[in-house]
């Protein structure tokens, strides 16, 4: 390698990586995010937000603490305007570390029902996920199902696949034990279903729903989106196992499906202000509602909006009602808990 | 080119001891080291609080598990990368069988596969749902209580994945070692009467050792580093404790705590390796350039051995992309579109980009460190190499607060001194992000610089001096060009390392800006397996050229041993 000209080589790479950040300015301004959801389930909205607006939209996308961890270390100079997460839990611990601002929108109040938004308006929930239970329809009648409490019964012994505790999903459902039962009782109950899972967690809600359906377990928790994605799959092995599985709601006479949702937040610091409170305004508006329930098959937190046919399939669910806040506040409690029943 | 002669007097003299030697070249060692050192100081310093609470917690669940499953997949990774890679490296280096022009460089593909990504293809093929088992369900009509299968989703299998993929690094290493021994002494032994086995055994891999050893605490630190695999196969490790920690009970300060403890494994794991190379300093002694023949195996032990070849790269390469293909074949029409040559190029330039400057780091490093052999430079250049074995999350996170702190700094130095806000210089800017890598990928490059510097004889160094070179001549004239082998190496090492580098990629990039390695990650995190396998054979492709040509960098720098036909 001619070694000599290696300053000269590193200037023009550098020169060739900058021209690559060149981003385009709409005429409307920009807004600038910070998300948790994954690009491919939020930037056709952002387009369709772009388009309407000329308000040009920057992403990055990462991991919840990571971009938590972000937005705290550059305080007030954060380019960030706009906070997105997938977990109400993430949206409060961001609220509590000081990086967002209220904000008062007829518009968002209107439209997202009160346990699904902060009281004080630091955030709003966008789409709401269900963890219900899925299980096997040739092994399992559903007259034997009754709530998440039941799962823990000696008769699923060996039955039931649920995957690691490090699922955020999984930490929040046992937050919400601990918030209806206290976290002894929630203890007692992470035993039980513990000592009934037939195999140790691993792999992904899709994974624990492909086992049921090939037989290894009878029923599993699983988010509905990803059974959603499943049926709607281009993959023919996954179509199969999805139509050997069933959901079930648990919970009906008591506390209700547990739930949580996505959602975001305007940063303490924000530039773009004005554009940020436009952007969650249009992302609760009527058009993109529907696109959560048709595109990523999850809930609309708006509850005029109709669910996807694909969701209709599975019958109506009483949601929990407790505000999704507070899972955040039990997370680390849940995952303690967790940690002490021996759930891997 | 100004020369900085031996009897020049030093730069700083304002003190007598330490300060009175340091001259240019060790404050530049001292300086970048130090630079390269602070995202891991950072976590040090962020771990120095009272241990809170949650370590109680730790200490009574679940610490002892992870000390348990990080211990087993590094000795376990350890043991098997060096059981897969110096017997290869022994055959296609001194032997003469079918496929062996073949095997030479195919048998580093593996490395071009990222871990987390052989671990999916590997569940996707050998769990309950997938094909193979459910095949045999339905010819011999089981169920799951009729028969026993091994579970790729365990520590076992965590072992496995990463032994496939890491073992090039020992291959890589033995490979150029065996390449470099002295023919002479193998003849030698030969003549003596000594058999394959015992020249393999007493000759050439005692002479190896450096290399070997080398190799496999590269591989074990890669292994302690690894996030993805271990956290999709539930086996929980000190890594997925730190996420654990620091996602599910929001405490940084006991996260910290957590990676300086995997620190000091990393800590042992270093010590070990300098004090056994420290024993071992070889020269190539004597006359290279006549031309040995390769041993010719015969009979039943050429299939042996093209056998023994063969394995390696079936199961970590030709399997595992093979499913790669036959998903992406399925899905690319749905997922590729305008956006994958940006992705393709983001990934390529970056990748590129990072690997010169490392590179350029990893000489001067090295060089200083042959220059000035003093205590304090060579604590500096290790410090350095720390960063390898710390998770890229936690390298990410070490890199965003002093970045952030710096730019905190100047931004209110300004504010105060003229009235204007300079914002974010730092943070977030693509600056940081090649930093990170630096901070944790140097230590290939510089293992590569120094094994190549060490069969440099320094008495060459004597008489390019004696002649009245400056060091930086003597670098530039006379090192970089005999290294050309070594350093090719290390700069192809870390763009395939770059390449498939996540974590950090994922948390200090800039706006509007992605790799294939974020791309695939977040299609696979959506449990999108199949749809995720286009952007992974990206990777796997755009690794296989560099590859290639790190290959015949090595075959080259054996001048004369030219494959006997």
């Amino acid at each position: 390698m001619p070694t000599r000209s290696m300053p000269r080589i590193l200037l023009s790479t550098f020169c060739l990586l900058s021209s690559l950040l060149a981003v385009p300015v709409l005429a409307g301004g920009e807004v600038n995010i910070y998300s948790a959801r994954k690009e491919d389930l939020i930037k056709p909205l952002l387009d369709d937000f772009s388009k309407q607006t000329g308000v040009a939209v920057n992403l990055v996308t990462g991991k919840e603490e990571a971009l938590l961890q972000r937005l705290q270390s550059e305080g007030v100079n954060t380019p960030a305007d706009v906070l997105l997460t997938s977990d109400a839990g993430r949206l409060s611990a961001a609220q509590k570390a000081g990086v967002l601002q209220a904000v008062q929108s007829k518009a968002l109040m209107t439209q997202v029902p009160a346990s699904y938004r902060d009281p004080a308006g630091y955030w709003y929930g966008l789409s709401v996920r269900a963890r219900p239970v899925i299980y096997a329809r040739d092994r399992v009648k559903p007259g034997d199902l009754s709530t998440y409490e039941a799962l823990a019964d000696p008769k699923w012994k060996g039955r039931l696949c649920v995957r690691s505790s490090d699922s955020v999903y999984n930490q929040s459902l046992v937050a919400g034990m601990i918030a209806h039962h206290g976290e002894a009782k929630a203890e007692v109950w992470a035993k039980g279903l513990v000592a009934n899972f037939a195999r140790p967690p691993k792999g992904g809600d899709r994974d624990q729903i492909k086992v049921v359906a090939a037989g290894e377990c009878d029923l599993t928790l699983a988010n509905t989106y990803y059974l959603g994605g499943m049926v709607t799959s281009q993959d023919e092995a996954e179509k199969q196992a999805a139509a050997k599985v069933a959901v079930f709601w648990p919970d009906a006479k008591t506390t209700g499906v547990h739930v949580n949702v996505s959602g975001a937040g305007v940063t303490a610091h924000a530039r773009n202000r004005d554009n940020a409170v436009r952007l969650l305004e249009f992302l609760v508006s009527d058009s993109a509602q529907r696109w959560y329930a048709e595109t990523n098959n999850e809930y609309p937190v708006n509850p005029a909006i109709p669910p996807s046919a694909t969701l209709k399939a599975w019958g109506e669910f009483k949601a929990d009602t407790l505000n999704v806040a507070k899972l955040g506040e039990l997370n680390a409690a849940a995952v303690q808990v967790m940690d002490r029943a021996g759930w891997k | 080119m100004e020369v900085d002669s031996p009897h020049r007097q030093p730069l700083f003299r304002w003190k007598r001891g330490v300060w009175a030697r340091a001259d240019r070249w060790s404050l530049l060692v001292v300086g970048v080291a130090l630079a390269l050192a602070l995202p891991v100081l950072t976590v040090f310093v962020t771990a120095l609080q009272p241990p809170g609470a949650v370590w109680r917690h730790l200490a009574d669940t679940v610490l002892a598990d992870y000390l348990w499953n990080s211990v087993s997949l590094m000795l376990g990774v350890g043991a098997g990368a060096l059981l897969i890679g110096a017997p290869a490296a022994w055959l296609t280096s001194i032997h003469e069988f079918p496929g062996r022009r073949w095997f030479e460089w195919a048998l580093l593909l593996p490395m071009a596969i990222p871990a987390y990504i052989i671990a999916y293809t590997y569940t996707g093929l050998l769990d309950f749902a997938g094909p193979l088992q459910t095949a045999l369900r339905e010819w011999f009509h089981w169920t799951r209580r009729d028969y026993w299968f091994p579970e790729v989703r365990s520590l076992p299998g965590a072992v496995a994945m990463l032994a496939l993929v890491l073992y090039p690094y020992v291959y890589l290493l033995a490979r150029a070692a065996f390449l470099d021994q002295s023919v002479a002494v193998l003849e030698v032994s030969r003549s003596l009467g000594a058999g394959p086995w015992r020249r393999f055994f007493a000759v050439a891999l005692p002479m190896a050792r450096p290399a070997l050893i080398a190799g496999v605490s590269l591989a074990q630190m890669e292994a302690l580093a690894d996030y993805g695999t271990v956290q999709y196969f539930g086996v929980s490790a000190f890594t997925t404790g730190i996420f654990r920690v620091w996602h599910g009970m929001g405490d940084s300060a006991a996260a910290a705590q957590l990676a300086a403890l995997l620190l000091l494994f990393v800590f042992a794991l270093l010590v070990f390796e300098r004090l056994s190379r420290r024993r071992a300093r070889f020269h190539p002694a004597g006359n290279r350039r006549h031309r040995p023949a390769r041993v010719a195996l015969r009979g039943k032990r050429r299939w042996l051995a093209a056998a023994a070849c063969l394995m390696p790269l079936l199961f970590g390469f030709l399997i595992p992309a093979g499913q790669l293909a036959v998903w992406a074949a399925r899905t690319a029409p749905q997922v590729l579109d305008g956006r994958f040559l940006q992705l393709l190029a983001n990934s390529l330039l970056l990748a590129l980009g990072a690997a010169l400057l490392i590179l350029l780091l990893a000489l001067v490093l090295g060089y200083g460190r042959r220059l000035r052999p003093w205590p304090l430079t060579r604590l500096a250049v290790w410090g350095a190499g720390l960063g390898y074995a710390v998770p890229g999350t936690v390298i990410a996170i070490g890199v965003m607060l002093p970045f952030a702190a710096i730019d905190r700094g100047l931004d209110g130095w300004a504010r105060q001194w003229f009235g204007v806000s300079t914002g974010l210089l730092l943070s977030g800017t693509l600056t940081a992000l090649l930093f990170a890598y630096c901070a944790r990928f140097l230590p290939v490059a510089l293992h590569g610089v120094e094994a190549g510097l060490a069969r440099v004889r320094p008495s060459m160094d004597d008489a390019a001096r004696s002649l009245g070179a400056g060091p930086r001549a003597v670098l530039w004239r006379i090192h970089v060009p005999m290294l050309r082998g070594s350093l090719l190496t290390a700069v192809l090492l870390v763009f395939v390392d770059v390449l498939k580098e996540l974590p950090a990629t994922l948390i200090l990039r800039p706006f509007n800006f992605n790799t294939l390695a974020v791309r695939a990650y977040e299609l696979a995190s959506d449990e999108r397996l199949a749809d995720s396998a286009s952007f992974a054979l990206a990777i796997v492709l755009a690794g296989i050229g560099p590859v290639v040509l790190l290959s015949r960098a090595i075959g080259r720098s054996r001048p004369g041993y030219d494959a006997v036909p």
